[in-house]
C-alpha cells in the first residue's frame, strides 16, 4: 500500500486487522515522510525514530498474539509539553532546551498502554502561549495549506503535522483554543474536552485551571478514539474528574433528529470575517437538514472573556513557571556571580519575549494593591461568563458558531502588537473559562484556506459534540480535503 | 493606568528576569497595550459575584498517607545543571 | 519609663505522617539528601500535587483541642517567592481560608495562675528544603528531602507577656501537639520551630509598637534568652532616641545576640492566590463528630482532674499533666501505691533528677511505675523509711532487683520496729557514749536539744538506718531522761 499516510486511524485500525501492512511498515513510511516533508514544515521538535519502531515493532507483536486495539500500532506524536521518559520535553523553550523528561505524562502512558506508536514529539508556542506557533525557540511553524501563513497555535505543530499527513492524529493542549484555534486553521477536527476529564500529569502547565489535553485528527470518529484513549480519572491530578467516561464511539451514530442547536448572536458580530460567517451558515443549513432545530442565544458576557482570560492565564503562568530556576534541570545561565544573577539571567535567557510578557502581567496582576482590581475581577468574570453558558445549556444541547474570527494571517503579521493575536482566541476562550467541551470542525474552505466551525457542549458531554461532527462529516467532505502537496 | 519604566524594572525583578536595557523600552509599551486591554473589566458590574477559580467547582479528593515513592535520586539529578555529593549546587545562600 | 513586652508566636510544627503533605514520598529524618526528594518535591515540570489526608485530620485534630471553629471549606494558597530550597518558586500554604480558625489554650505560670492565650489560627503548609554552606567551593548544597514535609503553623494572638509566658506556652503547644500524636515535638530536629514576634509598648499605653520578628528559634531556652535580648535591645534602642524597624532577625546562640537578616528584608510580595492545582478542601460535620469522639483527655483536663481527684496544687498538676506519657507513668504509680501526693513527690522529685541528669525521656525510664509504686507502698506501711527508700530507688535505678520488697528482702533493709530490739540497741549505744550521756545530763535543755541530735545520728548508725525514726526518737528521749 503507498498511500497509508492517507489513512485515518480508523482506516488503519481496519487494514492493521486485515494485515494489508505491519505496524512497523506504516510507520516507516510515515518517519521517511517526515524526513521528506518537514523541513518546509518545522513541525516536530524531536523525531524518536529507533523507539517509534520498537514500539511499532512490539505492537505488531501484541497483534500477533491476538491483541487487536482501535490504537494497536497507530502512529501519534505528542505535543512538546507532554513529558516523555528519558527524551526531550522543551515546551519549544530554551529554558529546557536539555530536559529529558524523567518520567512519563498520563497521557503519554494511556496511549502507550493502549499501544500507539509515539513517531516524536511536535512543535509548539513556547509554554502553549501563543495563537500562531512563531513563539517556538525552535522555529515558527508552516501552515501546510500555505506555508507562508501560520498553522495557529499553540498546538501548531499537531496542527500541520496531521494536515500535512506526516500524522494521521497528534495530541495538543487547550488552553484558550489551543487545539481548536489550529485545527480550524489546518481543516482538522480537534477537541477540548471538559476541564478534568483528561489527566494533567505530566503535562508541562500554562494555566492549571484552564489547561487540558485533548485530540487533533482528520475526523470526528479518530478524535473519538484518540480521546476514548486519553480520558478518565487519574489519582495523580486532584483535579482529574472521577467520573465514567462515555463509550464516544457508541454514540456517533447517533441520529441528530430532536438536536437543539444554539447560535449566540455575540458570535456574529464584529470582527467576525463575514465569509466565515457564511461557511458557519452553511454548517447550520446542513445539520437542519439532518433534524438538528435552531434557536437564538446570547452569551453577553463574551466581550469580557479575552480582558480576564489575560489576567487569570498569566497569573497562574507566573507562578508556575517560577520552578524554572537553573537549579534542578534545565538552562542554567553561564557563571552565575550570584544567586539572584543565576535566577535572573537563567530565566531572562531562557524565556523567550512572549513568556517573559506573560510572565510580567501575571506577576503583576497577582502583586500587592492589584490582585483585587485585577485577579478577583478576572476570577468574577469567569463567574459570569459560566453563568452565561448554564444558562443557555437550559435551552439548547450545544453551541454552534465559527472557531476563529479570521483566516490563517501570514507569519509575522501579528507580531508588533500582541493584542491583535490574543483577539484571534475570542470565540474558543470562554470555554476555558467556563471549563465546557468544545470542538472545532472543518467547514469549508476561503481563499484556499481552512474555516472551522466551533461545538461548545454542556459539561461532559464530548459525546455530543463528536456524534454532532461525525454525523456531519457522514454527509460532507470537507474534512478529507487535503493540502496540495501533502 | 499606564506601566511606568521603573515599575517594570520592578516586576521583572519580583519575577527574576533578567531584562536587558536594550528590551525595556518595548516590553514597557508590550506591558501598557496588554493592561490596555485587560483594564476593560473595570467596566463590568461584579458586585456581589462570586470569584470563580475553578470551573467545575469540586472539592479536593484525599490521598491515604502512605509512602509509595522510592529513591530516584540518581535518575533525577542526572539532568541537573550542577551537583555535588546528592546535593544540588546553588551560589551561595547568604541568611 | 516602664515598658510592657508584647508578643505573639508563630510555631511550624511538623505532623507526623508518614508521607509528605502532596506527595508519597517518605518523611524520615536524617535521610541521605535528596533520597526522599520526589517528582513532586523536585517541583518537576508538569508534576501535581494530591493532599494527604492524615494532615488534614491532624490539623482537624488540633483544631478541636483548642476549641477553635474548623472551616467547612479551606483553601490552599501559593505563596510566591524565589528562594533554593523552594524548589516550586512557591510554597502551597494557606492565607483567605485556613484549616483552623480562632481558638485558645490556657496554660500555667510558675506561681500557678493560668493564663489564657488566644491563637488566631492554624493552617497546613508544606515545609522547604535546606541549604547546606559547608563549602563547595563558595557554593551551597541544596537538600530537597524536608520539601513537602507537612506543616501546621500555629500563629497565636499578640496575648504573650514576657518571655517566660512565651516559653511556658511553647511547651503547652508542645504537650500538645504530643497529646494529639500530631507531631513529635523533636525540637533539635526542627519538628517544632517558633518565629517570635517581639515588640515594647510604654506601660499603660494601647497600641502596639512596632515588632521585629526572630525567625526559627528552635529551643525553650534559646525562646527565652532570644526574647529577652530583643526586648532589651528595642528598649535600649528607644530610650536612646531609636525607633525600632519592622524586620526579620535571626538569634545567635553563641553570641546571645539577634541580627538582621538583611537578605531577607527587601519588601516581601508573595502574591498569594488560590492554588489552581488543588481543589477547595470540605470538611464534613460527621468527620469532626468523630475525631471529636476519639480525642484523647488533654492537659488542661487532665491537670483539673489531678487537682480534684487527687488534691494536687495547681502546679503540680500541670507538671504532672504537661506530657502524656509523664501523666500516665504518675497515674500508674498512684494506682500501686494508693497515695498521690507521695507518688507526686517522687515522681517530680528523685524521678525526674534522675532523668535529667541521665537525659532521659519518662518513657525510657529504668524505674517502671508499678516499682517506684510498689516502693511507696513500702514507706507508706512503714517497712523503711524515706532514708532508706532512696537507696531502695536507686538499687532499682541499677536493676539490682525486680522489686522494691525484693531489694528490701535481699539487702536486709526492713525497718526494725520491735521496741525491744531497738532498746537492747539503744542501751548499747548509750553505753559505748557514756561520756557524753553524762554531759547531756548535766546540761540545761537548751544545750540538750542539740545533742540529742548526735544520739539520733548514732543510734541510726547503728541499725544501719534500719530502725524506725520514730520509735528510736521517743525511747532514746525516755532512756536519756532516765
Ligand atoms: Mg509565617
Ligand atoms: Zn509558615
Amino acid at each position: 500500500m503507498n498511500d497509508m499516510h492517507q489513512l485515518t486511524l480508523a482506516g488503519i485500525a481496519r487494514a492493521l486487522a486485515g494485515k494489508q501492512f505491519s505496524a512497523e511498515e506504516l510507520t516507516r513510511d510515515l518517519l521517511a515522510r517526515i524526513a521528506r516533508l518537514d523541513p518546509q514544515l518545522n513541525s516536530f521538535i524531536t523525531v524518536t525514530e529507533a523507539a517509534a519502531i520498537e514500539q511499532a515493532q512490539a505492537a505488531d507483536a501484541r497483534r500477533a498474539a491476538g491483541e487487536n486495539g482501535a490504537l494497536l500500532g497507530a502512529p501519534i506524536g505528542h505535543k512538546d509539553l507532554f513529558c516523555t521518559r528519558g527524551v526531550l520535553t522543551s515546551c519549544a523553550s530554551k529554558i529546557l532546551h536539555n530536559f529529558k523528561a524523567p518520567y512519563d505524562a498520563t497521557v503519554v502512558e494511556k496511549l502507550a498502554a493502549a499501544g500507539a506508536v509515539s513517531l516524536g514529539k511536535l512543535n509548539m508556542d513556547e509554554f502553549a502561549m501563543g495563537s500562531a506557533n512563531e513563539s517556538s525557540h525552535y522555529g515558527a511553524v508552516h501552515n501546510p495549506w500555505d506555508p507562508s501563513r501560520v498553522p495557529g497555535g499553540s498546538s501548531g505543530g499537531s496542527a500541520a503535522a496531521v494536515a500535512a499527513r506526516l500524522l494521521p492524529a497528534a495530541t495538543g493542549t487547550d488552553t484558550g483554543g489551543s487545539i481548536r484555534q489550529p485545527a480550524a486553521l489546518t481543516n482538522l477536527t480537534g477537541i477540548k474536552p471538559t476541564y478534568g476529564r483528561v489527566s494533567r500529569w505530566g503535562m508541562i502547565a500554562y494555566a492549571s485551571s484552564l489547561d487540558q489535553a485533548g485530540p487533533l485528527a482528520r475526523s470526528a470518529e479518530d478524535c473519538a478514539l484518540l480521546l476514548q484513549a486519553m480520558a478518565g480519572f487519574d489519582a495523580k491530578d486532584s483535579t482529574s474528574v472521577d467520573v465514567p467516561v462515555d463509550d464516544y464511539l457508541a454514540t456517533l451514530d447517533q441520529p441528530l433528529a430532536g438536536l437543539r442547536i444554539g447560535l449566540p448572536k455575540e458570535y456574529f458580530g464584529n470582527g467576525l470575517d463575514a465569509r466565515i460567517g457564511e461557511k458557519v451558515l452553511a454548517v447550520v443549513e446542513e445539520l437542519k437538514k439532518l433534524g438538528a432545530t435552531l434557536k437564538d442565544i446570547s452569551l453577553p458576557n463574551l466581550q469580557h472573556a479575552i480582558p480576564a482570560y489575560y489576567v487569570i492565564a498569566p497569573a497562574e503562568a507566573s507562578s508556575n513557571l517560577s520552578r524554572f530556576d537553573g537549579v534542578r534541570f534545565g538552562y542554567r545561565c553561564e557563571s552565575p556571580v550570584n544567586l539572584e544573577d543565576l535566577y535572573k539571567r537563567s530565566r531572562g535567557e531562557g524565556f523567550g519575549a512572549e513568556v517573559k510578557r506573560r510572565i510580567m502581567v501575571g506577576t503583576y496582576a497577582l502583586s500587592a494593591g492589584y490582585y483585587d482590581a485585577y485577579y478577583i475581577k478576572a476570577q468574577q468574570i469567569r463567574r459570569l461568563i459560566k453563568n452565561d453558558f448554564v444558562a443557555a445549556f437550559e435551552q439548547v444541547d450545544v453551541i454552534l458558531g465559527p472557531t476563529t474570527p479570521n483566516l490563517a494571517w501570514k507569519l509575522g503579521e501579528k507580531n508588533a502588537d500582541p493584542v491583535s493575536a490574543y483577539l484571534e482566541d475570542i470565540y474558543t476562550i470562554t470555554a476555558n473559562l467556563a471549563g465546557i467541551p468544545g470542538l472545532s470542525m472543518p467547514a469549508g474552505f476561503v481563499d484556499g484556506l481552512p474555516v472551522g466551525v466551533q461545538l461548545l457542549g454542556n459539561y461532559f458531554q464530548e459525546s455530543r459534540l463528536l456524534n454532532v461532527a461525525h454525523q456531519y462529516q457522514q454527509v460532507t467532505g470537507w474534512h478529507q480535503q487535503a493540502p496540495a502537496g501533502f | 493606568m499606564a506601566l511606568e519604566r521603573s515599575e517594570v524594572e520592578k516586576i521583572a525583578h519580583l519575577a527574576r528576569l533578567g531584562l536587558d536595557e536594550s528590551e525595556l523600552p518595548r516590553t514597557t509599551e508590550t506591558l501598557n497595550s496588554i493592561l490596555g486591554l485587560v483594564d476593560r473589566m473595570q467596566a463590568v458590574d461584579t458586585r456581589g459575584i462570586e470569584p470563580l477559580a475553578h470551573p467545575l467547582e469540586a472539592t479536593q479528593r484525599l490521598r491515604a498517607d502512605a509512602v509509595t515513592e522510592t529513591d530516584q535520586r540518581d535518575a533525577y539529578q542526572a539532568i541537573a545543571p550542577a551537583v555535588q555529593d546528592g546535593l544540588y549546587l546553588v551560589p551561595r545562600v547568604i541568611e | 519609663m516602664q515598658w510592657e513586652t508584647v508578643i505573639g508566636l508563630e510555631i511550624h510544627a511538623q505532623l507526623s505522617t508518614q508521607s509528605k503533605i502532596f506527595s508519597g514520598s517518605a518523611t524520615t529524618f536524617g535521610a541521605t539528601p535528596n533520597t526522599q526528594a520526589s517528582l513532586v518535591d523536585l517541583g518537576m515540570p508538569g508534576t501535581l500535587p494530591v493532599l494527604n489526608a492524615e494532615a488534614v485530620r491532624m490539623a482537624c485534630r488540633f483544631g478541636l483541642a483548642i476549641d477553635a471553629e474548623i472551616a467547612e471549606r479551606n483553601v490552599f494558597a501559593r505563596k510566591n517567592y524565589f528562594y533554593p530550597d523552594l524548589p516550586k518558586g512557591y510554597q502551597t500554604s494557606q492565607m483567605d481560608h485556613p484549616i483552623v480558625g480562632k481558638g485558645f489554650l490556657d496554660i500555667t505560670l510558675e506561681d500557678g495562675t493560668v493564663k489564657r492565650i488566644g491563637i488566631t489560627r492554624a493552617h497546613l503548609e508544606e515545609d522547604a528544603g535546606k541549604s547546606l554552606h559547608e563549602d563547595f567551593h563558595g557554593m551551597s548544597g541544596i537538600d530537597l528531602n524536608r520539601a513537602g514535609t507537612p506543616l501546621l503553623e500555629i500563629v497565636s494572638e499578640p496575648d504573650i507577656r514576657s518571655a517566660k509566658e512565651a516559653v511556658a506556652y511553647v511547651r503547652a503547644i508542645h504537650a500538645l501537639v504530643r497529646y494529639l500524636g500530631i507531631c513529635d515535638g523533636n525540637m533539635a530536629e526542627g519538628s517544632l520551630r517558633c518565629d517570635c514576634n517581639v515588640s515594647v509598648r510604654p506601660k499603660g499605653q494601647a497600641a502596639f509598637g512596632t515588632r521585629a520578628e526572630i525567625k526559627n528559634v528552635n529551643s525553650f531556652r534559646f525562646i527565652e534568652k532570644a526574647i529577652n535580648h530583643e526586648v532589651q535591645r528595642q528598649i535600649e534602642l528607644i530610650e536612646d532616641g531609636g525607633q525600632v524597624v519592622q524586620e526579620t532577625r535571626l538569634y545567635d546562640p553563641n553570641k546571645d545576640q539577634t541580627r538582621s537578616m538583611r537578605s531577607k528584608e527587601e519588601a516581601n510580595d508573595y502574591r498569594y492566590f488560590p492554588c489552581p492545582d488543588l481543589l477547595p478542601v470540605v470538611i464534613e460535620r460527621s468527620f469532626l463528630d468523630e475525631l471529636r469522639a476519639g480525642l484523647p483527655e488533654l492537659p488542661p483536663q487532665k491537670r483539673e482532674r489531678f487537682e480534684h481527684q487527687f488534691g494536687l496544687s495547681t502546679y503540680d498538676a500541670s507538671v504532672l499533666s504537661a506530657s502524656r506519657e509523664l501523666a500516665d507513668y504518675f497515674e500508674a504509680v498512684e494506682k500501686t501505691c494508693g497515695d498521690a501526693k507521695l507518688a507526686a513527690n517522687w515522681v517530680m522529685g528523685e524521678l525526674s533528677s534522675l532523668l535529667n541528669k541521665e537525659s532521659l525521656e519518662i518513657d525510657q525510664s529504668p524505674v517502671s511505675a508499678e516499682q517506684l509504686g510498689g516502693l511507696i507502698l513500702r514507706i507508706r506501711d512503714n517497712t523503711i523509711s524515706g532514708k532508706i527508700a532512696k537507696m531502695v530507688f536507686e538499687a532499682l535505678v541499677n536493676g539490682e532487683g525486680a522489686s522494691a520488697d525484693q531489694v528490701i528482702e535481699q539487702k536486709g533493709l526492713k525497718q526494725v520496729t520491735d521496741s525491744g530490739a531497738i532498746e537492747a540497741m539503744l542501751d548499747e549505744v548509750l553505753a559505748t557514749n557514756a561520756a557524753q550521756v553524762e554531759q547531756y545530763r548535766a546540761s540545761d535543755e537548751a544545750k540538750r536539744g542539740k545533742m540529742f541530735g548526735f544520739f539520733v545520728g548514732q543510734a541510726m548508725k547503728a541499725s544501719k538506718g534500719k530502725a524506725n525514726p520514730g520509735q528510736v526518737n521517743q525511747l532514746l528521749k525516755k532512756k536519756l531522761e532516765g
